[in-house]
């Protein structure tokens, strides 16, 4: 138990800490050192799981099984990468846009703030704190979106907050419903909001209700995870805002998300006996999917192409965990991790781009290759391994959500196939020329530390290859939880 | 069952729901920025008052401390702050058109007719004295929503947001007695933080695009022309 709280309460410390410490180098360290710190608890607690399987805290709050405690590991081990990442890269921006030390106070401290609310959100057992901490999450990211206070940041900003605040406000109306319908079953009054025991009694609980209850959530957290067409607020946050939020945005907040979405899902399977919460998500999914990969052509601006990206991931993963069985959803779960690997790998390496263009404007940004062979190659695997080719692990689970939907939904291969073609397009057509293109002259490398992004696209072309047995036990645990059966 | 044949009390939450809904509309009808934060305020006091009635008939106790936070969050601390920031941007005497004001009403009043059917299946469930105001709590998130659409300031805009919120908590009362307590404090303490956050963005908004005119909010698009 003591690994949970750790998780918890090194990352609270931290938004204290780092709001203290006012040297902005010294700070960026700090911040690293924590991230590495909660990593290694993460760790910890993920060797404990494995050995002992589900843990409750005794006071019921905290409630950590094989599906969230691979997330927290994920969410630890990028939130570690991406530190390390915005060390440098926010000395640079301090430089070179003149952030004075109050807003990298503000930056550090809600760095950490938005890695409690997320592992906050993971780690409770109570749908209620689920919600709070996903509306911490939007929160603590808000004012980071507008750190650099340009008409555009300012506007991101607002429409993040305003369309998530709303949003989400849905998945509490959608909250108070379960409460409402768990309530005349579960033991007492202060469990019915409990995770644990809503899944237990979740065969009584009254269909109709639940029913209302889970269009509310999806819309709810749909919008946080960025379905279509509640969307919108996604690009703007995530091209406005400091690329390490970016990254950390796309990589783990909608993953945070779609967790959340799966658990309530879970619920309301027990008590409909139809799959009913599995069409709405399929059909939400599809749309994202096939929209984002046409928007992905119109694009000009590269951080903004990218999150248009993470919607079609997003989109591809709520799909396959509406398809629901043990196939499907092992391909969302391992997706799931490879879309966060590989995302905020290549957000990592857009950031250095941008430095060396001094631009986000795609036509603006050529010749990587030749300026920083590193960069140019980091952002060419990255967009290569996030296209879905092999051997790279998003192949892998793209495949494997490939073959549930022939086995149970043949028809949606093709709309599937052709999304998958027409987002393939849209990234190459943009990558090709900055990649390879001539560099404008006067282009000059930046100080780049390309170590994460190796390592973490490292980690995906080896799941695309051999999936290690402890994570693929893991995955399989994770899934007999969600789907009620083995894919092995 | 006829309206009088309630007890007393009873009659007396519901009338309390009924004026709720109607600050709602109020709220919508409101061109001036003061008048339109007191209105808020009325609503977060009529809100209160109505639970700690419901506390009371129903012997609930811990919906006085909701009924509490409620007071002083929804009716006080937040439209003080609201007030205080329209004196300090001098918009205070501001005066926004509403748009297609009789549109906007009937908008409004269709959509509580939507409530009350969404509301059919909760409330055939309930045994609560509160499930008539159920049709009413979802109406006044829905009216928070419309009054967020129809408004192109920033601070109506927060109002319609705060709205929302009443309405969500509204629900969470009328339909179960309030959510369990750890809940409520997390949901208050989003709710404090959310509204210091809009205070600060209104400095934001005020020197990145001088107006706080959400409609000028325009430099972020899909396709360049």
């Amino acid at each position: 138990m003591t690994a949970v709280w750790l998780t918890l309460l090194i990352p609270l410390a931290g938004i204290v800490l780092m709001a203290l410490i006012g040297h902005t180098r010294v700070a960026g360290w700090v911040n690293v050192a924590l991230a590495a710190v909660t990593f290694t608890v993460s760790v910890w607690l993920a060797l404990i799981v494995y050995a002992d399987g589900p843990l409750l805290s005794p006071s019921r709050m905290l409630y950590i099984d094989a599906f969230n405690v691979y997330l927290v590991t994920l969410t630890a081990f990028v939130g570690l990468t991406t530190a390390i990442f915005s060390r440098p890269y926010m000395l640079h921006e301090v430089e070179t846009r003149r952030i004075g030390k109050g807003r990298m106070r503000l930056y550090h401290s809600m760095y950490q703030g938005f890695m409690f609310a997320m592992l906050a959100a993971l780690t409770t057992n109570n749908v209620g704190i689920l919600w709070v901490a996903m509306e911490g999450a939007t929160l603590a990211t808000v004012l980071l979106v507008s750190l650099y206070r340009t008409p555009e940041a300012v506007e991101a900003a607002w429409k993040y907050f305003v369309l998530c605040g709303v949003g989400i406000a849905q998945a509490l109306f959608g909250t108070v419903l379960l409460f409402f319908a768990a309530e005349r079953v579960a033991p007492t009054r202060d469990d019915a909001l409990l995770w644990n025991v809503l899944y237990d009694v979740s065969t009584q609980l009254e269909p109709t209700v639940l029913t209302l209850s889970f269009v509310f959530l999806l819309v709810g957290y749909g919008t946080k995870v960025g379905l279509v067409p509640l969307h919108n607020w996604l690009p703007d946050a995530h091209s406005e805002g400091p690329t390490p939020m970016s990254a950390i945005l796309s990589g783990l907040l909608l993953n945070v998300a779609l967790y959340a979405l799966v658990r309530v899902k879970m619920i309301v399977d027990g008590s409909l006996h139809s799959n009913l919460a599995g069409h709405l998500m399929m059909g939400f999914g599809l749309l994202s999917f096939m929209v984002a990969g046409l928007f992905l052509h119109r694009q000009r601006d590269i951080k903004r192409m990218f999150s248009y990206s993470s919607i079609e991931h997003m989109g591809l993963m709520t799909f396959a965990f509406g398809i629901g069985g043990p196939i499907a959803t092992f391909g969302a779960l391992l997706h799931m991790t490879v879309h966060s690997l590989t995302k905020s790998a290549i957000f990592v390496t857009v950031g250095h781009a941008a430095q060396i263009a001094g631009t986000q404007t795609i036509e603006k940004i050529r010749g990587l290759i030749r300026t920083q062979p590193t960069v140019g190659w980091g952002l060419l695997l990255g967009t290569v391994a996030i296209a879905g080719f092999p051997p790279f692990g998003v192949f892998t689970s793209e495949f494997l959500v490939l073959i549930a939907t022939m086995k149970s939904w043949p028809w949606l291969t093709v709309p599937l196939l052709v999304g998958l073609a027409i987002a393939f397009a849209g990234l190459f057509r943009h990558i090709h020329p900055m990649v390879y293109g001539d560099p404008p002259e006067g282009q000059a490398p930046v100080r780049a530390n390309m170590l994460p992004v190796m390592i973490q696209l490292g980690l995906v072309l080896w799941l695309g290859i051999a999936i290690p047995v402890f994570l693929s036990k893991w995955f399989e645990q994770a899934t007999v939880l969600i789907s009620g059966s083995s894919p092995l | 069952m006829e309206f009088t044949q309630l007890s007393l009390y009873d009659q007396a939450i519901l009338l309390l729901a009924a004026i709720v809904l109607f600050t709602s509309f109020i709220m919508l009808a409101q061109p001036r920025i003061v008048p339109l934060i007191h209105a808020f305020a009325w609503q977060g006091t009529l809100l209160a008052v109505t639970t700690a009635l419901v506390a009371y008939v129903t012997d609930h106790p811990h919906l006085y401390i909701s009924a509490g936070m409620t007071f002083v969050l929804k009716a006080l601390l937040i439209p003080w702050m609201l007030h205080r920031l329209a004196v300090r941007l001098n918009i205070h005497r501001d005066i926004e058109a509403v748009a297609y004001p009789s549109l906007t009403l009937m908008a409004g009043a269709s959509l509580v007719v939507f409530s009350y059917y969404v509301a059919i299946p909760i409330v055939q469930l309930s045994t609560l004295v509160t499930r008539n105001a159920i049709a009413i709590s979802i109406a006044v998130i829905l009216l928070g929503m419309l009054l967020m659409i129809s408004r192109k300031k920033a601070i109506s805009q927060v109002i319609g947001f705060m709205s929302i919120e009443n309405g969500l908590f509204f629900a969470a009362v009328v339909s179960t007695f309030g959510m369990p307590m750890v809940v409520e404090l997390g949901i208050a303490f989003d709710v404090l933080v959310a509204s210091i956050l809009f205070g600060v963005f209104f400095f934001q908004m005020r020197a990145s695009i001088d107006s706080l005119d959400v409609d000028r909010l325009n430099r972020l698009r899909e396709v360049d022309e």
